[in-house]
């Protein structure tokens, strides 16, 4: 009688023999390993660097790792500047808007870090603390706004004049109405459009009524919804934020200011044209996706990496523009975009590159002035904004302090780098503030 | 062929005590495996040389003064927590509220530096964000601990419930006090005048943290170890008819628990916010009440016993960060490696508390005792 038996001296043996065999694999992973990391380490500096710049260490604070178009956008931005200059960078992901960002900016200014960035807007604080602590090492916060009251040498604000590209999609958005009022999809009073926003903040605000002023500036009778979902990453909330605007509010073009793909999908499964943000949308949502703008931080990693280098002062708010290369468009999708949209948009660029054009020029629009609503903001008898006392330094007391309108126009990130464009012009509905 | 009754090919079976030092040796050997088996897996999946990634996990951990002080601050809060909530679960309350009760410490710390920032000298407001965070903390724990002794709830639930509450109230006034407006953050709180900040004591920010959670591990041990509040609750958690028929209050030792096992949360909040991250967020608790879950059973609720294990998930976490850095490697990858090291320490466990008897095995046994009787 023969009887399957798993005796316990077996299994021990057969452990055993596992337990050895693992060992044995890593030993022998152990003895090639060392020039491994060697090849990995000299990867990382390029191998055409100078000896002095590869020195030089660039170090990095990301909120969130590559799975985050926002996060993955500056991560971009600091491996291509890094190796172009062949300087040495060190990244820093999933950290935290607390104490954390503070320890591991100064752990970075331990490893020999010559500059320390951060992208997130609730690292300043902890940012600014780490800059005291640290006054031979420079830092350098994208969005924050408080630089140039803190009054510290080596802490430094960035942000990018991205209402342009905004304004620049907005053309193209606008052609697209123009489109559909043409072919008797819509009627010209029906040219409505829908925006996905995550918080009421002036970088939100300024992005959509640029976007609105580039379509108005080709489709005179548009007008607009934002809602808000109170978040910049949320999938959900924004796909049935924008699923309530073309469902609910009869939006037929859809944007966003945040920062998952909520809100091209439900376009995407709707089949109404959006225009992105961060990035092309255009692999997941290739029916709709019209085109994109985006802030490449390239050219300011550069720029400070190299003052930082030669010890030359960096600005303490740095402002990229269409010029610095900074603020870009993507490819145009031509099966969603409507036709001569890439001319159009070349022309945009001319204008605002000469200066002919303001993208917040006060004659293009109209605002209210109430009780509740833009007390900042002074008004002649036609609705035409004359003055606007911005809230450009950061205090408790969100009072205006700087008057931002001068020569028939709103003059954004000027001030200061971060976007403090927070005026509710007229044409555009908030549906809810409650974020 | 005599034999009527089916022997299963694997019985299990409790083990008589197991000695403290062949526990131990389990356990080391286990951790050794779980390194040998993480560090196949790294080799793998990655092409890794895990000897290196093993080095700069400890050099993640230890590699600069800095770096410890980091380790051992975090370690502090995570053991805490841990420390909230071993009294509970020694009583078989099922606290899983960790993470709200410190939330609830969280935001009375903060809000007393927001709203008498301006109004108290710094110790008189240190102690008052002190008192409100403990009274916080701890009304967060009595109220599923009430509903359980009245009622009988379930305080698995009520507890998790809880903490969704706590994070929308703490939502709802960081949208009220947000700074700058519209940016939904309310920012440092007192960044100019440190109002409320605790002291930094021999030039280290984290040295008193450590030092009041040092503290209360002693308290913790000596309570349940040795006052009769930790007999009641011990008693409690292994048998309620038990308890009644010894005379205990039950309902009492319940709500008396969970006070305590809430008021330590909210120190733990009241140090999170004003000892270290000084703001208020919906995350500033960042899951260290649930993470305290696992080191307070791995412990077994010592609190000693749970100085190591939060050590371990703390060492995992900031080796974490320096190879994903190092390597490029995502921060799931050190999840993997927990996963792995928790596997193994748990089934070690299994192996102390438990026996296998294989079929075969069992006969030559039965045969070999009933030689000797002969």
């Amino acid at each position: 009688m023969s009887q399957i038996s798993f005796g316990r001296r077996e299994f021990l043996k057969g452990s055993s023999a596992v337990v050895g065999a693992g060992l044995l694999a890593s030993l022998a992973a152990c003895g090639g390993g060392s020039s491994d990391t060697a090849t990995s380490a000299g990867s990382d500096t390029g191998s055409d660097a100078a000896p002095a710049a590869s020195d030089f260490k660039a170090g990095f604070i990301f909120l969130h790792d590559e799975n985050s178009t926002y996060d993955k956008n500056f991560m971009d931005g600091a491996k291509a500047a890094c190796e172009e200059l062949g300087v040495t960078a060190v990244l820093k992901t999933n950290i935290g808007e607390s104490e954390a960002c503070q320890e591991t900016a100064e752990d970075l200014a331990d490893q020999g870090c010559g500059i320390v960035f951060a992208d997130s807007f609730g690292h300043e604080d902890y940012m600014i603390e780490a800059a005291k602590a640290y006054p031979e090492v420079q830092f350098s916060h994208a969005t924050g706004t408080k630089a140039h009251t803190e009054g510290l040498d080596n802490y430094h604000n960035a942000f990018a004049s991205i209402y342009e590209g905004r304004y620049l999609a907005g053309v193209a958005a606008g052609l697209k109405l123009n489109e559909m009022i043409a072919a008797g999809t819509i009627t010209a009073d029906k040219a409505h459009m829908g925006y996905v926003g995550a918080y009421t903040y002036a970088e939100v605000i300024s992005g959509y009524t640029s976007f609105f002023l580039g379509a108005k500036s080709v489709c005179p009778t548009v007008t607009m919804d934002v809602t808000f979902t109170g978040s910049w990453y949320d999938q959900t909330a924004e796909q049935e934020a924008a699923a309530r605007l073309i469902d609910e509010y009869g939006c037929v073009l859809i944007s966003q200011h945040a920062d998952s793909m909520g809100a091209p999908s439900a376009c995407e499964e709707r089949n109404v044209p959006n225009v992105s943000y961060n990035g092309s949308t255009v692999d997941a949502c290739p029916n709709t996706f019209i085109v994109s703008s985006r802030i490449d931080w390239t050219p300011y990693y550069k720029y400070a990496i190299q003052a930082a280098m030669n010890g030359d002062p960096i600005d303490t708010d740095w402002t990229g523009t269409l010029a610095t290369g900074s603020v870009v468009l993507t490819d145009i999708n031509p099966k969603a975009a409507a036709e001569g949209t890439q001319d159009a948009i070349d022309k945009a660029l001319k204008d605002l590159e000469s200066g002919d054009v303001h993208v917040f020029d006060t004659s293009t629009f109209t605002v209210t002035v109430s009780d509740t609503t833009n007390a900042n903001a002074t008004v002649d008898g036609s609705g035409v904004m004359t003055s606007y006392m911005a809230d450009v330094d950061t205090d408790a007391d969100f009072q205006g302090d700087t008057e931002a309108v001068s020569d028939g126009y709103f003059h954004e990130s000027e001030y200061r780098s971060a976007p403090y464009f927070d005026v509710q012009i007229d044409g555009i509905t908030l549906l809810d503030t409650q974020f | 062929m005599a034999q009527s009754t089916k022997t299963p090919l694997i019985r299990i079976s409790k083990r008589p005590a197991v000695p403290t030092k062949t526990k131990a040796l389990v356990y080391a050997a286990a951790i050794l495996l779980a390194l040998v088996v993480c560090g196949l897996v790294t080799t793998l999946m990655t092409g890794l040389d895990p000897i290196a990634v093993y080095a700069t996990m400890i050099n993640g951990a230890f590699g600069t003064t800095r770096r410890i002080w980091v380790l051992l601050q975090d370690m502090a809060m995570l053991l805490c927590v841990s420390l909230a909530l071993a009294p509970a679960f020694r009583m078989k309350f099922w606290n899983l509220g960790g993470e709200g009760q410190v939330l609830m410490g969280c935001f009375a710390c903060a809000s007393c530096m927001l709203l008498l920032g301006d109004s108290l000298p710094n110790a008189a407001l240190i102690l008052v964000s002190l008192v409100a965070s403990v009274v916080a903390g701890a009304v967060w724990g009595l109220v599923p601990a009430f509903f359980k002794a009245r009622f009988n709830t379930n305080e698995t639930l009520f507890t998790l419930m809880m903490n969704y509450v706590a994070t929308q109230i703490v939502a709802y006034f960081v949208i009220l006090w947000e700074n700058p407006k519209g940016s939904g953050k309310i920012g440092m709180i007192n960044q100019s005048s440190q109002a409320g900040w605790l002291p930094v004591i021999a030039d280290s920010k984290y040295l008193l943290n450590i030092i009041v959670v040092a503290a209360i591990t002693v308290l913790m041990y000596v309570y349940m170890r040795y006052s009769k509040h930790g007999f009641e609750l011990a008693v409690v958690g292994e048998s309620v008819d038990t308890a009644r028929y010894a005379g205990i209050n039950t309902s009492r030792v319940i709500v008396r628990t969970m006070l305590l096992s809430g008021a330590v949360c909210g120190i733990a909040g009241f140090l999170l916010v004003a000892g270290t991250n000084h703001t208020l967020t919906t995350t500033v608790s960042g899951g260290l009440g649930f993470t305290a879950v696992m080191v307070a059973w791995l412990a077994k609720f010592n609190p000693f016993g749970m100085i190591a294990s939060s050590f371990l998930i703390v060492f995992m976490e900031c080796g974490a960060s320096e190879i994903s850095t190092t390597f490029s490697l995502n921060q799931s990858f050190s999840d993997i490696l927990t996963g792995i090291i928790l596997f193994f320490i748990i089934g070690s466990e299994f192996f102390i508390t438990y026996q296998l008897h294989f079929r075969g095995q069992t006969k030559a046994a039965q045969e070999a005792t009933a030689g000797k009787e002969a």
